[in-house]
């Protein structure tokens, strides 16, 4: 059980993926100009992430696994991915119009996101068991939550100020996340 | 369009980090020292090339519909083929690289490109598209590794540089320093072409006047 927690503890603070994996850096700049729409990007990011969590490290250890196919990993995910964020949006569309309207744009993006990708090459390599990859999934998919959430928040902050004029726009946001991932840097005596 | 201006272009007025903001990922995450940035950046040079060649190839016979899912089984094809190739001969690298080889897959650099260029042009052009905004990736991700480098490990390319009087701070080779290093070059870059405008206004206005 200590185990599992320390599993989500650093999936969430210590190595989140955001500003200290490295993954999913296009949504976290792409879409973070509005709270609003960071809060329906990490949404659908978390649904996705752990279905695809799921899916692909059934694939893993039924097919690829057995028949000695694991050169094919990495095509194998990425259509399973694509086939997936396809289906989400299609069962959202038909069972709730409501959620479909506000994710809408954010679902095919999705595909592209290398944190999605990331998360289930990282459940391979770390070789979780299935229960353990659960929580490394929901908690790395909260973690990408947080982080986008928390900077979409200091983001309109900055829109507001006076920033030096070549610093508008991207350096300043750059910078901004930087700062970011300092103070999540304090996190990292917490799990060893 | 000649072969030679699409070549400039991608190396430098369309450059992916830069300008376009694609590839992020890998740029900001094996960028902690110059070699790491220019191995990444040939190994997505040489997929994009690839799948550069092969969508202008097919861009007929693919049903608009199906292009992107095609697109992708395309590049990641191309990538599986440079992990396993670097991985036999360039070991070493590839541990450091490690899990962003496969991750090329998602570089919206290269669907962008497959997308926005290759799907349109002849395979000639695609070619040249390909090296220049491969080798313009290359060239990002080798300045953001150099100044990372140079600010916290007082190196380049694993030659030291600075004197004994320089305290490396090694937080801009963990991840905040990539960050921020990259918000202070688009910074400068902002203000160098910023300049540069200001240079040559006047003159186009004397030759008009």
């Amino acid at each position: 059980m200590t185990g599992l927690i320390l599993i989500f503890i650093s999936a969430v603070l210590v190595n989140n993926f955001v500003l200290s994996r490295f993954l999913g850096i296009c949504p976290f700049f792409g879409v973070s100009k509005q709270l609003e729409t960071a809060i329906g990007m990490s949404m659908a990011v978390t649904f996705v992430m752990t279905v695809a969590g799921i899916v692909t490290w059934i694939i893993q250890y039924t097919v690829l696994n057995p028949f000695g196919l694991i050169y094919l990993q990495t095509i194998v995910f990425i259509l399973v991915i694509a086939a997936l964020v396809q289906l989400v949006e299609m069962v959202i569309e038909k069972t709730s119009p409501g959620l479909y309207a506000s994710l809408g744009i954010f679902l095919p993006l999705i595909t592209t996101n290398c944190a999605i990708l990331g998360a289930a090459l990282l459940n391979i390599q770390l070789q979780y068991t299935f229960i353990q990859m659960l929580v490394f999934t929901i908690g790395s998919s909260i973690g990408f939550g947080l982080a986008l959430i928390l900077f979409a928040g200091i983001r309109e902050r900055v829109d507001l100020s006076d920033v030096p004029k070549y610093f508008r726009g991207l350096p300043v946001a750059f910078i901004t996340a930087g700062i970011l991932a300092l103070a999540f840097m304090g996190f990292s005596g917490l799990v060893k | 369009m000649s072969l030679i201006k699409i070549f400039k272009e991608g190396l430098w007025k369309n450059n992916a980090v830069f300008k376009q903001v694609l590839g992020m990922c890998p740029a900001l995450a094996v960028t902690t020292s110059a070699i790491n940035g220019i191995a990444m950046g040939l190994a997505s040079t040489a997929v994009l090339i690839c799948s550069n060649i092969v969508v202008s190839i097919v861009k007929d016979y693919i049903p608009s519909k199906v292009r992107i899912p095609a697109y992708i089984v395309i590049i990641a094809s191309f990538v599986t083929v440079i992990d396993l190739v670097m991985n036999a001969y360039l070991h070493d690298i590839h541990k450091v690289l490690g899990l962003f080889i496969p991750l090329i897959v998602v570089n919206c650099m290269i669907l962008g490109r497959a997308e926005s260029f290759a799907s349109k042009n002849s395979v000639v052009k695609s070619i040249f598209d390909g090296i220049g905004i491969g080798l313009g990736f290359t060239f990002a991700l080798f300045i953001l590794g150099s100044v990372r480098e140079i600010l916290g490990n007082g190196s380049i390319l694993g030659f030291t540089v600075t004197g004994e009087w320089f305290k490396p701070a090694i937080v801009m080779i963990l991840p905040p320093g990539a960050f921020i290093a990259l918000g202070f070059i688009m910074f400068a870059i902002n203000y160098i072409e910023d300049r540069r405008k200001i240079k040559n206004a006047p003159k186009e206005h004397c030759s008009v006047g």
